[in-house]
């Protein structure tokens, strides 16, 4: 293929995906969402279910993204240092995002900040947002598609503990996001937690950690047991659909983390809410590609 | 069970017997109002261009299309963060004498003044469900303030039985939401102890 015809391949492929993505649930959050319907006794949580459910149904017969809300684009790249669109890859899911944006249709929300304008495309200064890793000895790229609204971005926080405060910290530090600005942000949420040195760095791992499946789990042991002890203890409280109480409060808790600094322990928390609309899709060096989180899926 | 529908324009007896937690279904027009929309009325007083008397306000920034003809087709309309509006809400309320405000999330101790001296409610349309509420529009009879672009513009939109809207401030400023976290917040601190013991992991 010649480079600008394979150019003109992948947009077209990204853009139907993140077209999609706007208008289908990841089948983990279907399902999950399923289970959480099925166990619900309270009646009004079981009524917000059910237009949960018709909400979707009807994005899916008339071809509409499902919220009002698809977000800022963002755009998690893995990337085969060998994929031969390497350095085109940016340029790509930038046009990816405007045809996107025209044809699904998604809502223009790109803001120009201090200027103030909204630039009508979606793309703008840093937007869509790209975040890379490269991996060494890959020839292909495996991208995350996510559009967080504003609903769930708000209740965003980060911020470094002192040693002293443990993990005891961490678990407290999630505990008063969600009680206090969660309730606003959509549940059931899928609740990202990062654990690393700095603001920066866990905040990225938070976000890292709602592209992973609902129900997965951190390898390691003790993050894994207090993914569980989290996931129930917020369950516990009983927030239910929009805040409105029910028998659960989220589709899961999900933690990254990286080696720490010895004096400080950074910790963020991010919400994905109910719509949790995120794909992930696997593009071979041929430019073949599978999706890889909606089962079924046809772009 | 039958649905309970208001029905633009609102008057004050419509709403002095629901309470939070009530459910009720909205037909008539219904008017998209945000952030800046509600920065414009009250910090810098401008006059906003749709007369809200006994109507009803939507924190929504919804997906419209622009057909051929000319006319606008909803495509996806939900609500948005109502507690952003919180700062403005009471004098907004004040201002234009507008009845229900429909959102998502809790709304604060100024709108709750508000909706108790000025006979109206806040309700909440279920997050999320953006094509549910597209499908109750009728029409997009007019945009207003299209300089603010679409999330933000105004747009009048005809109704039929949008829904379901669950009361969560009364006219008499109970506040579902408030109510729901502060019970939240008072289960925290038990649920939280039991977690400490199991997460010492540094020893």
């Amino acid at each position: 293929m010649e480079k600008q015809a394979a150019v003109q391949s992948l947009t077209d492929t990204m853009a139907k995906f993140t077209a999609y993505i706007g208008k289908h649930l990841p089948t983990d959050v279907e399902k999950k969402l399923a289970e959480l319907r099925a166990k619900e006794t309270k009646p009004l949580a079981k009524a917000i279910y059910l237009s949960m459910a018709e909400n979707q149904e009807a994005a899916n017969r008339l071809d509409r993204p499902s919220c009002q809300d698809t977000g800022v684009i963002q755009y998690f790249v893995t990337a085969g240092a060998r994929f031969p669109l390497l350095g085109e890859l940016g340029e790509i899911l930038e046009e990816a995002t405007r045809e996107a944006t025209r044809t699904a249709p998604l809502r223009h929300n790109a803001v120009e900040t201090f200027v103030e304008k909204n630039t009508g495309t979606n793309t703008g200064t840093k937007v869509p947002w790209l975040d890379w890793d490269i991996v060494p000895d890959d020839d292909g790229v495996t991208i995350d598609v996510y559009m967080a609204g504003g609903g769930c971005t708000l209740p965003g926080s980060a911020t470094v503990l002192m040693p002293g405060q443990g993990y005891e910290g961490v678990a407290e530090f999630v505990f008063n996001v969600i009680s206090s600005r969660g309730v606003n942000a959509c549940p059931p949420l899928l609740v990202g937690v990062g654990v690393s040195t700095a603001v920066e760095t866990a905040a990225r791992l938070s976000k890292k950690a709602l592209m992973r499946p609902v129900g997965s789990h951190n390898a390691d042991p003790n993050a894994a047991k207090m993914e569980t002890l989290l996931e129930d203890g917020l369950n516990e409280m009983g927030i239910g659909p929009q805040g409105l109480t029910g028998t659960n409060s989220v589709m899961g808790v999900n933690i990254e983390s990286s080696a720490r600094h010895p004096s400080t322990i950074g910790v963020a928390v991010n919400t994905g809410c109910w719509a949790h609309r995120r794909g992930r899709i696997r593009i071979s060096a041929d430019l073949s590609y599978e999706i890889l989180t909606h089962e079924g899926a046809k772009l | 069970m039958n649905k309970k529908v208001l029905t633009t324009p609102i008057k004050d007896e419509d709403l002095e017997d629901l309470r939070v937690g009530d459910v009720v279904y909205l037909t008539g027009h219904i008017v998209t109002c945000r952030d800046v929309a509600h920065r414009r009325l009250i910090e810098l007083k401008r006059e906003l261009p749709v007369d809200l008397k006994g109507g009803a306000i939507f924190h929504a920034g919804p997906i419209v299309r622009k057909l051929d003809n000319g006319k606008f087709e909803m495509v996806s309309i939900g609500p948005t963060t109502s507690m952003r509006m919180e700062k403005f809400e009471r004098e907004f309320i004040e201002q234009t004498g507008v009845k229900l405000i429909v959102g998502k999330g809790g709304m604060g101790p100024l709108t709750e003044e508000g909706c108790k001296k000025h006979k109206a409610v806040h309700a909440i349309f279920p997050g999320g469900c953006a094509v549910l509420a597209a499908t109750q529009v009728e029409e997009i009879e007019r945009a207003e303030w299209q300089d603010l672009g679409m999330p933000e513009t105004l747009w009048v939109n005809r109704v039929k039985e949008l829904g379901p809207l669950i009361i969560s401030i009364d006219t008499q400023g109970n506040n579902l939401i408030e109510k729901n976290k502060s019970e939240f917040n008072a289960k925290k601190g038990p649920i939280l102890e039991k977690i400490y013991s199991q997460v010492s992991f540094i020893k």
